[in-house]
């Protein structure tokens, strides 16, 4: 941020943001994740016990990701988050822009005690999730097993519902369309491969009904609204244990991604921020998460302590990784501006 | 032909409000054709429900209005033809002065050129012939008070009525307006329903006058009448000034009585309500009508002498306790009239009246 | 001195409120504003490659030397934030640009040696392409009309020259256009709605009057994102609405009344109603009873006494009203994000989704330019219009 625009007149930018956010002098550490089953899980199994044993109070704040939040936030000097939890590509994108603190790994016990999606300078896998084919085995008498039977509205009639933009959906539309997991990048890194994306969205549009948020799909699906989603696993999980749901999730096509904890540049409590993602990331603790937010955990020894009845419910678990799809970081970095312009002109005809 | 007497009939008119509110209790009021008729009476007597009711504003909840001989009970406000000046002009702020005026033409579909013609006369009678392109935000009160008035006439309604339209006037601009309706009136020979609570107003400018209280009609008469001849205590406090003593009738001599005030004295008076030898009354003799001198009449001494330019108002206190206003024209006034004086009052028999003895109603 | 006493005062009395919107509104929309014309990221990173493409004309390739200094240059910001500025200036450009030069700063050989366009060109075949160089020079700053050109679906292409982006990127026109017409189409309801129930409250006697308001006001005091989610609950397809209408026999299959622009619309109107209300409210608590009694007393039937006498008298507040709404509704972006279908985005959600998610600032601020100055117009015309056909005062 030098050169034309003085860094005087960015960081008064900045600072008129943060004035809106609230001014803050010494605070409590403060911990940002998504909200909802998943953070109500990281407060039992992280947030409650990390203040316990370490005697250091912390604040909680939720958001919905966005690297230009963090940009602004570290911009302007003294940040009033200390932790954040990232998606992949703010992670890599905010890395380069220098928005985060190094990750000092002999502290966590290594590199190599991660997946290896997990490790990068700047951050640590906090958790993995995933987006699969889910139905309410309570409506269909006959499963569906991969995303080319969500395009099947003969043997499926109904509505399906995808996440409304690019992401996952285009990848979706390729293996529907026949491409195999490992080549879906391949043909949608060429133009050819996003024009035969869209053109297989178009053959299913009058039956897709889109969602916005992760509570979304569920809802649908419970109300009958349609018969098959696109949607976060761990959330059909989390409605199968608690509100007595039928959902059942194909893991075959799924993709799944590993969001980070990452520290924000500039923390007035970088010390603690950093005992917290210890914390955060040793294997007794991490092993506790699974269970209550059906989400995969990345300390390869967490991984193995889980609840095996558990654990096949996880993306993480190796039956599950073997038929799913990595999301490609770069590839979303690279073209998610262009392709949420041309989903949106496309949604719009 | 209906009876010009009888143009407009109130016959036992009654509004009763939900919750039992009487704001008129049979009313009978016949108002011939021509006339100047004004509704006079404190806030909240009835006289500007009355006149919203002749209007169509508001439905009687019992009895008749008919005006020229026909009921108006099921006739719409915007078909009795009846032209209305409101309480704060009510013009209309998005149109000019002529078209404020033409509105009622324009919505009788009246050609334009006679359009045209009736606004520039009735400019001209209210003497405004070089506004008629202003808007009412650009008047004075009084030109807006005109404008008002060439509207309720233009269209030759045989009925105007008017809701103290000089209210929110200053005192020399509504005598002078005043004077202006009344000449308007004679010109035009249009019947006239005049509300006001203001006394002055109402004597200076009807031909009749009706006294409201509580929702009834308490006196109907002549300017002259309601003034020298106040049928009730009540008239006679609010339309000018009086002095009134509580007392007992003692004789009756046919119209003349002699009365004992509480205070002591005998007096003479007129009596004016159906009472006997022994009954009650309250004695109403104007200030102006006390005749002060050395010799005559029963004794008092002067309080206080309040100079009022034109006359002068001599307070007495009588030896009784009582106390009396006397009105002196400031010429007239004798060299002996000051303040701690010991002098005589004494009125004629024929100057003072015998009324009812309703006292007066609580402060307001 | 007298005199000026009390004006400094009075201008000591406004300072802290004109300080505090002036760093916390105007600044920073001044600043968000400017970012689309400014082009400052490549020149930062790489200051004498960019003068070096200010000078090449266009034509084929640049000069090997050009190519060299490029080369250093990338060597010298390599692992910098400066790159990935760069970078993420260049793939709003081009996709895919950020991660050719990112992998090229870092599979550069360290010394130099041989032909500068022949190492690049071994890392990646794209920078053998001429449009590869013409979009770094767009990107050469200092200041750029390409952001601007770009929130129109416009684009210079790589002989320079104004050019319509493919149909397949062209989006943003065509939200323009939606944002205008939702906004248009929510204003008429809200005037639909607002206007009798205006009236009705305001010719109501107080007591019955002031709790109706409150009715109004507590929508207003509730969130926009709870109200938007109560409409989903209402709306959706087993949803209270479409129970109530089959109950009744109206229909028989559920409408389909969210996830579509009906759904937006509704729950947008029933959002921005109040905005409506209020003003209107005001005004035709300032008309009273009187004007419309004058006028049927002289003779007007209460249609047209309406018509010719209280409508064009309420017309400040209809302006005001129309004018608070269509402004809010042009901003507005939840709501349609959640009840909204594919084609229902309207033009906020693009600068968010730029200004949040990608931090293409530029983008962000060129498209709250023009959405600005649209408003801007509008509310000009408004204003001449009024004033034309307004009372003369």
């Amino acid at each position: 941020m030098t050169g034309f625009l003085p860094k005087r007149a960015m960081g008064l930018l900045a600072l008129g943001v943060s004035l809106i956010a609230g001014s803050a002098s010494a605070r409590d550490l403060t911990v940002v994740a998504w909200g909802g089953s998943s953070q109500a899980a990281q407060r039992e199994v992280y947030y409650r016990p990390f203040t316990e044993q370490t005697r250091v109070p912390l604040l909680e704040d939720s958001w919905s990701g966005g690297l230009g939040i963090l940009r602004t936030r570290v911009q302007a000097g003294n940040p009033t988050w200390d932790v954040v939890q990232v998606e992949s590509d703010e992670l890599q994108l905010g890395c380069d822009e220098g928005l985060y603190e190094r990750i000092d790994w002999a502290a966590l016990g290594g590199r190599d005690a991660f997946m290896p999606e997990a490790v990068s300078d700047c951050g640590v896998g906090a958790v993995v999730w995933s987006v699969g084919l889910t139905y309410d085995g309570s409506r269909l008498r006959d499963a569906p097993a991969s995303w080319a039977d969500f395009w099947n509205t003969q043997r499926f009639p109904g509505q399906r519902t995808l996440r409304r933009g690019p992401k996952y959906t285009l990848e979706i539309a390729l293996m529907s369309d026949g491409v195999p997991q490992s080549e879906v990048y391949r043909v949608l890194r060429t133009p050819a491969g996003v024009d035969r994306a869209f053109r297989r969205l178009d053959q299913l549009r009058p039956n897709i009904v889109w969602w916005t948020a992760g509570a979304q799909p569920g809802q649908l699906l419970a109300s009958g609204e349609v018969v098959m989603a696109a949607a976060y696993t761990s959330r059909m999980f989390a409605a199968r244990r608690d509100d007595r749901r039928d959902f059942r999730v194909v893991w075959n096509g799924s993709v799944y991604a590993v969001d980070h904890w990452v520290v924000l540049r500039g923390s007035q409590n970088r010390d603690n921020a950093m005992r917290f993602v210890q914390f955060a990331t040793r294997p007794e603790n991490q092993s506790r998460f699974p269970t209550l937010a059906m989400q995969g955990v990345t300390n390869l020894r967490a991984a193995r302590q889980v609840d095996p009845a558990v654990a096949t419910s996880l993306p993480t678990h190796p039956d599950n990784l073997a038929v799913a799809v990595s999301l490609d970081v770069e590839f979303w970095v690279d073209n998610i501006e262009e392709l949420t312009q041309r989903f949106n002109a496309w949604a719009a005809r | 032909m209906t009876d010009a007497a009888r143009f407009v009939v109130f016959d036992k008119v009654r509004k009763t409000y939900p919750g039992g509110v009487h704001a008129v209790r049979d009313l009978d009021l016949e108002i011939a054709r021509g006339e100047f008729v004004t509704f006079l009476g404190p806030s909240g007597s009835g006289k500007t429900t009355s006149l919203m009711m002749l209007a169509g504003f508001e439905t009687p909840s019992a009895g008749d209005i008919t005006l020229n001989g026909k009921a108006l009970a099921n006739v719409p406000p915007y078909r009795r033809n009846i032209g209305m000046v409101f309480q704060n002009y009510a013009l209309f702020p998005h149109m000019t002065v002529a078209e404020n005026i033409a509105f009622p033409l324009t919505v009788r579909r009246t050609p334009r050129a006679e359009i045209e013609a009736a606004v520039l006369g009735v400019l001209d009678l209210v003497q405004l012939s070089g506004m008629r392109d202003r808007r009412p935000a650009q008047l004075s009160g009084g030109q807006q008070q005109r404008v008002a008035l060439a509207r309720a006439l233009v269209f030759n309604p045989p009925l105007v009525l008017m809701d103290e339209p000089l209210g929110a006037l200053d005192r020399q601009l509504r005598e002078h307006m005043q004077i202006e309706i009344k000449h308007i009136h004679a010109r035009l020979g249009v019947t006239l329903v005049y509300v006001t609570h203001d006394q002055g107003e109402a004597l200076t400018m009807s031909d009749r006058v009706a006294i409201f209280r509580d929702g009834r009609l308490e006196q109907v008469g002549s300017p002259l009448d309601v003034y020298e001849r106040p049928g009730t205590s009540f008239v006679a406090r609010f339309v000018g000034e009086s002095n009134q003593f509580a007392g007992t009738i003692r004789e009756v001599r046919g119209e003349a009585c002699v009365v004992e005030l509480d205070g002591g004295w005998t007096v003479p008076a007129m009596l004016a309500h159906a009472a006997g030898v022994g009954a009650r009354t309250i004695v109403s003799v104007r200030p102006e009508r006390i005749r002060l001198s050395a010799s005559e009449g029963a004794p008092a001494r002067v309080a206080e002498l309040i100079y009022h330019g034109d006359h002068i108002r001599v307070r007495l206190g009588a030896e009784s306790g009582q106390e009396l206003f006397v009105k002196i024209l400031s010429g007239a006034a004798p060299e002996w009239l000051r303040p701690e004086a010991i002098l005589r009052a004494a009125w004629r028999g024929e100057d003072a009246r015998a009324l009812d003895p309703s006292p007066a109603d609580a402060p307001r | 001195m007298r005199r000026t006493l009390p004006q400094l005062s009075n201008w000591l009395l406004v300072l802290p409120l004109f300080l505090f919107s002036a760093g916390i509104f105007v600044a920073p929309i001044a600043l968000m504003l400017l970012r689309s014309v400014q082009d400052p990221e490549l020149a930062a990173a790489f200051p004498r490659t960019a003068a070096e493409l200010a000078r090449w004309d266009g034509q084929d390739l640049p000069r090997p030397e050009a190519m060299s200094t490029f080369i250093t240059e990338l060597r010298g910001v390599r692992g910098t934030d400066r790159i990935s500025f760069a970078a993420n200036r260049l793939n709003a450009d081009i996709s895919g640009f950020r991660s050719m030069l990112l992998r090229t700063a870092r599979m550069l050989p360290q010394a130099d040696g041989g032909d500068a366009a022949e190492t690049l060109r071994r890392i990646d075949a794209r920078w053998g392409e001429r449009s590869t160089w013409t979009a770094m020079r767009r990107a050469s700053g200092p200041v750029t009309d390409y952001f601007l050109l770009a929130a129109l679906d416009l684009q210079r292409d790589d002989d320079g020259a104004v050019a319509a982006v493919p149909a397949e990127r062209a989006v943003f026109v065509g939200v323009f256009l939606r944002t205008l017409w939702v906004s248009i189409l929510v204003t008429g309801f809200c005037l639909l709605l607002g206007y009798p129930l205006a009236y009705l409250l305001a010719s109501l006697p107080a007591r019955y009057a002031n709790p109706l308001l409150v009715l109004v006001l507590i929508p207003f005091w509730t969130s926009v994102l709870v109200r938007t989610t109560a409409w989903i609950v209402l709306l959706q397809r087993d949803g209270l609405v479409n129970g109530l209408l089959r109950r009744i026999g109206l229909i028989e299959q559920p409408l389909t009344l969210i996830y579509n622009r009906t759904g937006v619309l509704i729950a947008m109107v029933h959002v921005l109603l109040p905005l409506m209300i209020l003003p209107l409210y005001s005004v035709m608590k300032g008309i009273g009873r009187a004007p419309m009694l004058a006028a049927m007393s002289l003779g007007a039937r209460p249609f047209e006494a309406f018509l010719r006498v209280y409508l064009p008298q309420s017309r400040a507040g209809i302006g005001a009203g129309c004018l608070l709404v269509f402004i809010s509704a042009l901003g507005y972006y939840v709501t349609p994000e959640l009840i909204g279908g594919g084609g229902d985005q309207m033009i906020s959600y693009f600068i968010a989704f730029y200004t949040n998610r990608t931090t293409n600032w530029g983008l962000a601020g060129a498209l709250s330019l023009i959405l600005l100055l649209a408003t801007g117009l509008l509310y000009i015309a408004y204003a001449r219009l009024s004033r034309a056909t307004g009372p003369a005062r």
